[in-house]
């Protein structure tokens, strides 16, 4: 093991400077709670960790019901599952974030590094393009937005260039009438790497019935895995039994799943029916509260 | 449940000695170990599961600024013959040597091929990526049945079968074959009105302990070897050492640090001896810790095994005939316990017509070692689940069939001699007359999830083996209580807590402390269950030897005869003299007496210690998960000298039984590749995965220890894989009879049925 640079920037600006310096060789540090690992592991070449936690809009979190959540791309899981109007507004992401690893990752384990890391079983993505959330890029040639569904490429790739971070997440204002919820399944209840994840939202008109609803998947495909299909299968009708069985089913039949030491490829493939069914019931009681 | 007030100390719950400086992190684990000018120490380790090792270039490693010596198994010396190491009887200590180092070839994925010392740790992890070394890839065999098979790659060009005493004529996996036998089961399963017979597979499994291996060794110029160990036994690193260096064991010394659980697999060395040739190279102390990687890859861990077993009753319940068949994997080199297993397989349990067949095989994994009651708890499983089928066809109650059939007194046993007094039937009855048991199970869970109760029984024998500990009474009256015994589970307690009984003083009045090899006589290792039984002999004897000492002195300074000097509890008293130990200390200080002893003892112990689980599942039928919702284990502890250790001991074996049952097991690759070599993915269970465990402690003493004591570490990790296999089946119906008892293996099972 080498000795490793760390740099601590306090603007947007900065940060972007040290990336286009260093390029891969240089990785943003949230709570390193995937970093600091990979690294120890030799698993990642790492010359210098710019340390996000000092760059003012990595750690904002701001809700305003017109515009709905900004998450700052450092901010840590323990700070969003207490934040009064997370809990009241995004109960998926509460599933998600109070989830991760335990108490002590939690306090430090970011859902920006959730993401760029990339993992296809990470557990805050599907319930991020559950939400529809959408992410604020920037690097040497200014910013941009990604619908979180797009922004994973394969495992540990997504689509920032040697020269971008993420400076934050945008979950938009919850309608009336909607649920989310993110369940996982995991062999022992609790640190565990998600055999399957299932994350959905609904969202229901005065009558009842579905105007939207979305499902995304963990760990059944080399990245998260967005299955509109099986949301769109459930708008203009009521959520029946029946139909969530059938938008069950569909994420069930899209899943590609490997086998290997966390699960065979069959059992992956059932559990997201059940997975998924399960939290489309749960997402409608949160809905119908 | 605890002893009834026969003893002034024993059965109380004393503070444990060492307990400050653990919660208070001021204990000195292995990897605590700092001297001066000390260089750091790490492992090359092969990739390949079977490999030749046709060269191993060193020079650029040893080019690197800060590296100090590099070695690898060229820089062993040649070993031959076997030495004691602990329960396992003796090891051949060649196999043992490559074990620690490969020499020629690479039997298992992680097996050291070199090692580098260095100014620091990353150095010395830098370097090992600068060490060239040239394999012949062979094919692996990493299936106990495959590795039987008449053309399996050979492990070991050497390695006969050993079939009673005659050898085979060529080159085998198979170590050992042995056999147990008596009576005629033939006829025995002729009698029988049920038969079943089944099939069942293991995963190796690790002891799982919380503290990587770790020591530091000092290799003087005066040829003074001082090794710091995180061991289960200090001499038996000390005569591993003497071997495998070659190194006469009079300038060995081994001392032992504080133990972060064992479990048994701290009795081998993997990283002393290293560490003594890379710091006679480099002339400096060398340390070295493994990683949680390293740990699971390369020590440890227990067989992974096939087992058939085959049991006969009357319509009655009464057992007729019992036959077992079992194949243990012994990892790279031989010795599985296989015998032990042999012996436990139908333990508890009266049989007159019994064979049992075991084999030691050796295969592309780690080289195994004792894991809490060695080869007990896959044999048991094996019997406790078949015997819970041939109740239910028979329509017995399940601890019924156990109390009916219960081993007593004088019965035989595999490899024997016949029992003395146990307490099997005991610890039915107490189960039977448990709160558990005897509350309604609620079939119907959470979100539909289905309930189930099981029960099983199981053995582990005690081991006796050598003590040795020295006492010296303090001015003021306390004692100071040195042990050989390295402490991996209260013992210290326990040890002093028995002295304080013998010798007529309170707990406190007791210091007991660990000491390394050359300040006490020998001891066997901690393990077998014996230390609290054999050391607590050895205390028993100490304590008297030191009144006998104390009244010879007293006859003299108080001149009267000895015999007429009585003893009552700490005060000692003759022909109008009387003093307690107390006043006794400083008149002996005054007139320059000095009250020590050292005894060395090997205790004769022939029993055993036994126990009954009961658990409740809840069973996800939709996900096939498991969870435990209620869990009670019933043992006999002869005599419970401590019982909230007692009851940790029971509590530590069900959880480790819990995790082995659900979801602890090695992923192999074809190739031999261990894929959860990481404590993600090894899935020991967490505290969310075991509910809180109650526990029963049955006295039935030990009639061949002077306060009743059966050793209680190991036998508690025997039933639960039984017992929850038994309790999804009466979730679920499914008999299922391959560990680890996965959610997907649960799924595929409820699946097909
Ligand atoms: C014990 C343990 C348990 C865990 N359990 C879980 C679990 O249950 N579920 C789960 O999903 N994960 C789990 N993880 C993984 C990890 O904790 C999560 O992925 C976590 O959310 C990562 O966040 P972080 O802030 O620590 O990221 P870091 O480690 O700081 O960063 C992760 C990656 O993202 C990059 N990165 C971070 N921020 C930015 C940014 N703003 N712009 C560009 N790149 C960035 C980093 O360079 C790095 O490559 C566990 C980890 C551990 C050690």
């Amino acid at each position: 093991m080498r000795a490793i640079q760390y740099a601590a920037p306090r603007s947007l600006g900065d940060a972007v400077a040290i990336l286009q310096e260093r390029g891969n060789k240089a990785r943003i540090l949230a709570g390193g709670t995937d970093l600091i690992v990979q690294v120890g592991e030799d698993a990642r070449d790492v010359d210098v960790m710019v340390d996000g936690k000092h760059i003012p809009e990595l750690m904002e979190l701001s809700f305003d019901p017109e515009k709905g959540l900004t998450l700052g791309a450092a901010v840590p899981c323990y700070r969003i599952y207490e934040h009064p109007e997370i809990k009241k507004h995004y109960p998926g992401l509460v599933d998600s974030t109070s989830i991760i690893g335990g108490t002590g990752i939690q306090g430090r384990a970011s859902v920006g590094g959730n993401l760029c890391n990339s993992g296809p079983a990470a557990d805050s993505i599907p319930t991020l393009i559950a939400y529809g959330a959408t992410v604020r890029i920037v690097g040497a040639n200014g910013e941009r937005t990604v619908p979180v569904e797009n922004f994973c490429t394969a495992p540990g790739r997504n689509v920032l260039a040697a020269d971008e971070l993420l400076i934050s997440i945008h979950l938009p204002a919850p309608s009336a009438h909607s649920g989310a919820c993110y369940l996982r399944f995991i062999p022992r209840n609790e640190m565990d790497i998600a055999v399957v994840g299932a994350g959905v939202s609904i969202t229901l008109d005065d009558n009842g019935i579905v105007t939207a609803a979305r499902v995304a998947l963990a760990a059944v495909a080399p990245t998260p895995l967005f299955v509109p299909e099986a949301g769109d299968s459930l708008v203009g009708k009521a959520p029946t039994e029946e139909a969530i069985a059938a938008a069950a089913e569909i994420a069930k039949n899209t899943a590609r799943p490997i086998s290997d030491m966390r699960g065979t490829a069959e059992h992956r493939k059932h559990l997201v029916g059940v997975l998924t069914r399960r939290a489309l019931h749960r997402a409608l009681e949160r809905a119908r509260a | 449940m605890t002893t009834e007030t026969k003893y002034r100390v024993i059965g109380t719950r004393p503070v444990r000695p060492d307990g400050v400086d653990k919660v208070t992190g001021r204990a000195i684990y292995g990897a605590d170990v700092v001297l001066p000018r000390m260089a750091h120490g790490k492992v090359l380790r092969s990739p390949h599961a079977h490999a030749r090792i046709l060269s191993v270039d060193t020079t650029q490693a040893e080019a690197l600024a800060g590296v100090l010596a590099v070695i690898c198994g060229r820089d062993m010396p040649a070993v031959s013959g076997m030495a004691a190491a602990g329960e396992g009887g003796d090891m051949n200590m060649r196999y043992a040597s490559n074990n620690v180092m490969a020499h020629d070839k690479a039997l298992y994925e992680g097996h050291a091929v070199a090692a580098v010392v260095a100014t620091s740790p990353h150095i010395a992890k830098e370097a090992l990526k600068l060490i060239k070394v040239e394999y012949e890839v062979l094919p692996p065999v990493i299936d106990v049945r495959k590795a039987m098979e008449p053309n399996a790659p050979i492990l070991l060009e050497d390695l006969r079968t050993d079939t009673g005493g005659v050898k085979s004529e060529t080159a085998s996996n198979i170590a050992a074959h042995l056999i147990a036998e008596e009576g005629d089961i033939e006829k025995g399963f002729a009698d029988a009105a049920v038969v079943v017979e089944r099939e069942f597979t293991f995963q190796t499994v690790h002891q799982g302990y919380i503290e990587p291996h770790a020591c530091a060794a000092e290799w003087r110029a005066d040829g003074q070897i001082t090794v710091w160990a995180s061991t289960q036994g200090s001499f038996a690193v000390r005569q591993q050492c003497a071997a495998i260096l070659q190194h006469p064991i009079g300038q060995l010394k081994v001392i032992p640090t504080e133990i972060g659980g064992g479990f048994g697999g701290k009795i081998p060395v993997y990283l002393e001896p290293i560490a003594a040739v890379l710091s006679r190279k480099a002339q400096r102390p060398v340390r070295m810790v493994m990683d949680r990687t390293e740990v699971l890859m390369a020590t440890g861990p227990t067989p992974g095994a096939y087992i058939k077993v085959k049991m006969g009753a009357d319509k009655n319940g009464n057992i007729t005939a019992a036959q077992g068949y079992l194949a243990y994997e012994a990892g790279a080199y031989p010795d599985s316990f296989i015998g032990a297993g042999m012996t436990c397989l139908f333990a508890p349990y009266n049989l007159k017509n019994v064979r049992i067949d075991g084999f030691d095989v050796v295969v592309n994994k780690p080289s195994s070692t004792a894991y809490r009651a060695p080869g007990a708890p896959i044999a048991e499983f094996a019997s406790e689940t078949v015997l819970d089928e041939i109740a239910e066809t028979l329509g017995i109650d399940r601890l019924a069939i156990r109390a009916q059939n219960s081993a007593k007194e004088g019965d035989w046993r595999p490899f024997g001699p016949p029992y003395t007094r146990i307490g099997h039937q005991e610890c039915v009855a107490a189960a039977q007359a448990s709160a558990h048991w005897n509350t309604p199970l609620v079939r119907e869970g959470k979100d539909g999830k289905k309930r189930g109760r099981g029960v099983a029984s199981g053995y582990w024998g005690n081991w006796d083996g050598i003590s040795s500990c020295i006492g010296r009474l303090n001015p003021n009256g306390t004692v100071s209580l040195l042990e050989g015994s390295t402490d991996i589970g209260g013992s210290r307690a326990s040890i002093a807590m028995q002295f304080a009984e013998a010798f007529g003083v309170t707990y406190e009045q007791v210091h007991p402390a660990v000491v390394d090899t050359d300040t006490v006589d020998y001891n066997d290792v901690t393990g077998g269950s014996r230390t609290t039984f054999g050391t607590g002999y050895a205390v028993y004897k100490l304590a008297k030897k030191m009144q006998g000492e104390i009244v010879g002195q007293l006859a003299g300074l108080w001149d009267v005869p000895a015999e007429s000097i009585t003893i009552d509890g700490s005060s000692y008293s003759s022909n109008g003299h009387s003093a307690t130990i107390t006043q006794l200390a400083k008149l002996f200080e005054e007139n320059g007496i000095h009250i020590n002893a050292s005894i060395t003892a090997k205790g004769s112990n022939l029993s055993g210690a036994f126990a009954t689980h009961i658990v409740d599942v809840e069973v996800d039928e939709e996900t096939g998960k498991v969870d435990i919702v209620r869990y009670t284990a019933i043992q006999d502890a002869g005599t419970a000298i401590h019982p909230s250790y007692v009851e940790g001991q029971m509590q530590g074996g069900v959880a480790q039984g819990i995790g082995w049952a659900l979801s602890e097991g090695y992923v192999y690759d074809s190739e031999g590749h261990l894929k959860n070599a990481t404590l993600l993915d090894y899935r020991m269970p967490t505290s969310l995965d075991v509910p809180p465990i109650e526990t029963i402690i049955v006295e039935v003493p030990n009639p061949t220890h002077p306060y009743g004591v059966r050793g209680v570490g190991e036998v508690p990790i025997v039933p639960p894989c039984a017992a929850i296999a038994n309790a999804i089946h009466d979730a679920t119906g499914l008999r299922l009879r391959d560990l680890p008892m996965s959610p997907s293996r649960v799924w595929e099972a409820l699946e097909k049925q």
